[in-house]
């Protein structure tokens, strides 16, 4: 970060505002009387933080999610997040590239070169089917035929679209070198801005980063429209009304941030404790913290 | 009606699936991509032992199974039913066929079984991890040879066929792992 010239910063773990996403459950916590939030990414802070200077930042921060804990989830883990104004998404995994290579010498592992791979060639592969075509119950069909189970109830397309990566797909990922899997499709966009690919899919700018199987990042090509921002908050707060989910404070700060001007550039972020799991060849993400949730 | 929410999920619950009392063996939580978690399980049907894999909605509530494991007396068979009893309670259950699969080779009366009851029914029976038994019918023996190994079947009064040394002779008493279903030693 120093070499690029990517300047340190600190935000606050503690929040008046919250994430509206409605699959990250955030602590909430009394503070001086008020209900408060404890964040689950440093990303607002530090997008105030860009609107502002418009320059590249970092920070390493813990950061906390309830609801998460399984062999690859604490729900208390440290996070490594920054953005580079001007950069696209691509640029950046050019630039995540050379840093883990960098990591993967300092720690004397052999480095292969990386993957890049489409979500959505990833999902048409599997499904012998163009995107437009693929729905929850073909997928249903897909997990029927080869024996796996799929869950009941209501599950969306989007849902079942991760359900199938993550069973067919990631389990087949190369496992000693990283796969970058890009162009999610466009209701998988969060905070990433979407465009329209060579088919004509939407899709969103925005990748995840793998070991193996394991995730240890997720980027965007930011989102820098303040319109589309509430747009998409607004979606958010009806879909956490209809699954009666807690209604979080909305974060005005991060509206007029985008407002004011949020600069052109891509953020990434790295689960460190995924990191040194993959770096240490653990299995559980146990073996790489000093006390897990059940032992704080 | 009990239930579990996904979040309580960890080995050795049991739960309702499809009518059937099922134990959980492993719970995985997965959370691909940024969207809705799951919890990925692997289940044991408690009635046919058959393990399968289960997927459910992170959040998701599944009914529990009201299952327990009670240690009871074996008394006696009827022809159709073992009869047992709670030597706290001394409350009685007749477990059929199904439950007993093939518990009913190792026993002997009083012997003390682990009983499963779901819904206050045997659902399943153990025998004693040991037991001692007497040979009711074997080949003769052949006297003096003790080390060479090799062995023969021997029925036993309940009705198991045990493979035992060559030495062993009709009417001796012998400890059995009913597990392995293997001679351990004579009972002298």
């Amino acid at each position: 970060m120093d070499k690029e010239v990517v300047l340190e910063v600190s935000t606050p773990v503690l929040s008046h505002a919250a994430t509206t996403d409605p699959h990250l459950h955030s602590f909430k916590v009394i503070a001086g009387g008020l209900p408060c939030y404890l964040h689950t990414s440093p990303e607002f802070a530090m997008k105030r933080l860009l609107a502002a200077h418009q320059q590249d930042i970092y920070q390493i921060v813990p950061v906390l999610r309830d609801a998460e804990r399984g062999h690859k989830h604490n729900p208390e883990f440290a996070m490594l997040e920054w953005y580079r104004v001007g950069m696209d998404h691509q640029q950046l995994m050019d630039s995540i590239e050379i840093l883990l290579g960098s990591v993967f010498e300092g720690f004397n592992k052999p480095w292969h070169k990386p993957q890049r791979k489409r979500y959505i060639d990833l999902v048409e592969a599997v499904l012998a089917c163009d995107m437009q075509s693929v729905t929850t119950k073909k997928i249903q069909q897909y997990f029927d035929k080869e024996n796996r189970s799929f869950p009941s109830g209501d599950i969306s397309l989007d849902a079942a679209l991760d359900l199938l990566i993550d069973t067919f797909v990631l389990p087949e990922f190369s496992d000693d070198r990283f796969t970058f899997i890009t162009d999610y499709p466009a209701s998988q966009a969060a905070l990433a801005r979407t465009a329209i690919d060579d088919q004509g899919n939407a899709v969103a700018s925005r990748f995840e980063v793998y070991f193996g199987s394991l995730e240890i990042a997720n980027g965007y090509h930011e989102l820098t429209d303040a319109n589309i921002l509430r747009q998409r908050i607004e979606e958010n707060v009806q879909t956490r009304k209809q699954h009666g989910l807690d209604a979080v404070t909305v974060d005005t700060h991060l509206i007029d941030a985008h407002q004011a001007g949020l600069p052109e550039c891509a953020g990434v972020a790295v689960g460190i404790e995924r990191l040194l799991m993959l770096l240490t060849g653990a299995n559980s993400i146990d073996q790489v913290i000093a006390f897990p949730f059940e032992r704080a | 009606m009990a239930s579990f929410s996904t979040n309580e999920f960890k080995g050795g619950l049991k739960i309702m699936l499809d009518g059937d009392p099922h134990s959980i063996v492993e719970n995985e939580f997965v959370k691909p991509g940024k969207g809705q978690a799951f919890s990925r399980t692997k289940v044991r049907n408690l009635k046919t032992g058959r393990v399968v894999e289960r997927t459910f909605k992170s959040g998701e509530s599944v009914e529990a199974a009201d299952v327990m494991d009670t240690e009871m007396q074996y008394l006696y068979n009827d022809g159709e039913h073992w009869h047992f009893m709670n030597p706290t309670t001394f409350e009685q259950l007749g477990a059929d066929k199904t439950a007993m699969g093939d518990a009913h080779l190792w026993l002997q009366e009083e012997a003390i079984c682990e009983v499963t009851l779901f819904n206050g029914q045997p659902l399943a029976v153990s025998p004693p991890n040991f037991v001692e038994l007497v040979i009711k019918e074997t080949d003769p023996g052949l006297r003096g040879d003790t080390a060479t190994g090799g062995n023969k079947p021997a029925h036993m009064e309940t009705g198991a066929v045990v493979k035992v040394p060559l030495f062993i002779e009709e009417g001796e008493k012998i400890k059995i792992d009913t597990r392995s279903g293997e001679y351990v030693s004579r009972v002298k």
